[in-house]
């Protein structure tokens, strides 16, 4: 940190230029890790393509399964696959998938739209929720309330997502039926005719386990960090000048508790991912984290070596995006010069 | 000082326990301040002096009912003559008693200065206030614009006391608020210190350190183990150890370096160690049989106040 002088304009234009260089260093050799981890993992599956490709015709010779490994490039050594793979992509081409019998591109496009949706209003609504309960915890920290709000928070923050979906899913869709069973529009109605409540609806239950699961943490993460503040000295120092709870729950404790807040939300994209894996298996919601799942287990190299792709870019935004936040808000790293 | 003034703070018996668990059920008390007396009047500063340990910090927090949780207390509290319950603890903090904030976390690192020092009052006047202020005490106007980690080491002092300054607190009580400071700096702040005493308003100064309490305030309260040994004006300090009346003051005072440097043996008993008579007494010259009987009151003698039975 510079105090003295401002930084000249080319200084900053060759620092930012440096920046931007290392951070899609990063993001390139992450994807290959990622990439490359993923198809090894599931060049040693025990699963046989051509075998889920043909499943249920039995009349496929033996030449034509041949063909078709042939066709994939499935003889050749997993190095040159590997190489073939990243060489295609490099053209812009992501393959196609064995499993939907369609461009890579155009599965994930499709489906990216159903996750993101899914994940959004999980994510607004888990950080909102968490937010809010974890600053009430924390200015009553210690109370009954404080004691009892915790534990739950504990509690829920320990239950798995796919149990935690079809509990909701037994007690919501099928006790109560409130809620449709599963997929993002009725059933055979073709996507095109699903009017948005439908698909709302739809999406109603799976946000709400991924959002159950992820508040919890957020809230317990929010009242260590307010409970944190409220002992400074500086808070100390407002009581002593006369200041009452909420007064310095607005004007030191969102202050110094939000930023860490909004960083850890970005940076939880991660999670989040992980739970719509979870989450839409156990709703049948056609989005990325099913895909998956389908691709993994079928062999599906193209597929599954393209979703990982888009998920570890994905997940590189949202911390990238908490970076540049932590950068940009917090004055003690962004005043340069008095 | 006017001996006349009516008092601002009255401290009377105070004392300052706090519930401790020893084991699975044995509950234990632990007695960090037993029988603590001072008054504070307007326009004088009192030095309330001791060594680390001896619970300094936990006075200034119990006359503004900020003691921690888990802390009790009892004796009597009294500002300008009338109890301070709870409630007009409340009530008064920050109109009437401030404390003077001790160092540069005591600020919020994310806010600027000047709404800082202004307090919540958003109103113009205040604002006018508070650039009179920092005027008055040499900051530069664009110093409210700065963050707290801006601030020089020099520029944070003013800004700190500014806060007492800018209010309408009649008591200030400032709580070692010279700790790291350079011989000069502290001066300093105690200069501004001594200005507000100028103006008609009481402080109530703790510190570790005797001499710069000898140079600046009225009288001084010599703090042991918890307790008031003894009350004297800052001239008795002055004249040496025959004009001071307790064996501790005296031995603070040739533990000054330009009067020997002579450090007596011994440590200052914890906390909660339960003794039956004087606190002094295992490090004390003057210790007899009758001292270990049983704690001595505090009794005057040669205007000034003393807790020991061979004080002459």
């Amino acid at each position: 940190m510079e105090l003295t002088g401002a930084p000249t304009k080319a200084g900053t234009a060759k620092r930012v230029a440096w920046a931007v260089a290392k951070t899609l260093l990063r993001a390139v050799s992450l994807v290959l890790a990622a990439t490359l981890v993923a198809f090894v993992l599931v060049s040693l599956s025990p699963v046989d393509p051509v075998q889920q490709y043909v499943l249920g015709a039995d009349a496929v010779s033996a030449e034509q399964r041949e063909a078709i490994a042939d066709y994939w490039g499935l003889d050749d050594p997993p190095v040159q696959r590997y190489l073939n793979w990243l060489g295609a992509l490099l053209r812009g081409d992501m393959g196609t998938s064995l499993l939907y019998r369609q461009p890579v591109a155009a599965v994930i496009a499709q489906r990216f739209m159903n996750t993101l949706a899914l994940m959004l209003t999980a994510w607004v609504f888990s950080g909102l929720i968490g937010f809010a309960l974890g600053c009430l915890m924390g200015m009553w920290q210690g109370s009954w309330a404080d004691g009892i709000l915790r534990r739950l928070c504990l509690a829920l923050s320990s239950v798995p997502t796919f149990w935690l979906g079809m509990v909701f899913l037994l007690v919501f869709a099928v006790g109560l039926g409130w809620f449709p069973v599963g997929f993002s529009g009725p059933i055979g109605m073709a996507d095109g005719d699903v009017t948005l409540w439908q698909r709302l609806h739809h999406l109603a239950l799976p946000a709400l386990t991924l959002c159950f699961v992820s508040f919890a943490g957020v809230a317990l993460h929010t009242r260590q960090k307010l409970v944190d503040v409220l002992q400074t000295d500086y808070v100390l120092f407002a009581r002593a000048r006369g200041a009452g709870r909420w007064h310095i729950l607005k004007r030191h404790g969102l202050r110094n508790i939000a930023l860490p807040a909004v960083t850890l939300q970005f940076a939880a994209f991660a999670e989040l991912f992980g739970g719509s894996i979870l989450a839409e298996n156990v709703f049948s919601y056609p989005g990325l984290g099913s895909a998956v799942a389908a691709a993994g287990l079928n062999s599906d190299v193209p597929l599954l070596l393209g979703i990982t792709l888009v998920s570890t870019l994905f997940v590189f935004t949202g911390n990238l995006v908490a970076n540049i936040l932590t950068r940009v808000v917090d004055p003690r790293t962004r005043v340069n010069g008095a | 000082m006017d001996i006349n003034a009516a008092p601002l703070l009255e401290v009377d018996g105070l004392w300052v326990r706090f519930g401790r668990t020893r084991g699975r059920f044995a509950q234990g008390q632990l007695e960090a301040i037993r029988d603590l007396s001072l008054t504070v009047r307007a326009g004088e500063i009192v030095a309330v002096v001791g060594a680390s340990g001896a619970g300094k910090s936990l006075l200034a927090q119990a006359v503004m009912g900020l003691l921690p949780t888990g802390a009790t207390m009892g004796g009597a509290l009294r500002y300008k003559g009338q109890p301070l319950t709870p409630k007009r603890q409340r009530q008064l903090r920050g109109r009437e008693m401030a404390l003077v904030p001790q160092a540069i976390t005591w600020l919020d690192p994310l806010m600027r200065v000047g709404p800082q020092v202004r307090g919540g009052d958003n109103r113009p006047q205040q604002a006018e206030r508070q650039r009179a202020v920092f005027a008055r005490l040499g900051l530069a106007p664009q110093t409210e614009r700065l963050y707290p980690f801006q601030l020089s080491g020099g520029m944070a002092r003013r800004v700190l006391l500014s806060t007492a300054v800018i209010g309408t607190a009649q008591l200030l009580i400032a709580d070692e608020p010279t700790p790291g400071m350079a011989p000069g700096q502290a001066a300093e702040a105690l200069g501004i210190l001594r200005q507000l005493a100028h103006d008609g308003r009481g402080v109530l100064l703790i510190t570790h350190d005797l001499e710069l309490a000898v140079r600046f305030a009225g009288s001084i309260v010599v703090f042991y183990a918890g307790t008031t040994v003894e009350e004297a004006l800052a001239a008795d300090f002055a004249a040496g150890p025959a004009a001071l009346r307790h064996p501790y003051s005296q031995a603070l005072w040739r533990a000054l370096p330009q009067n020997g440097f002579e450090a007596t043996a011994g440590s200052q008993p914890h906390a909660g160690t339960p003794l039956p008579g004087c606190l002094y007494a295992p490090r004390c010259p003057l210790m007899t049989a009758a001292c270990t009987q049983q704690n001595p009151p505090l009794r005057a003698l040669r205007g000034g106040m003393v807790r020991c039975i061979h004080a002459t």
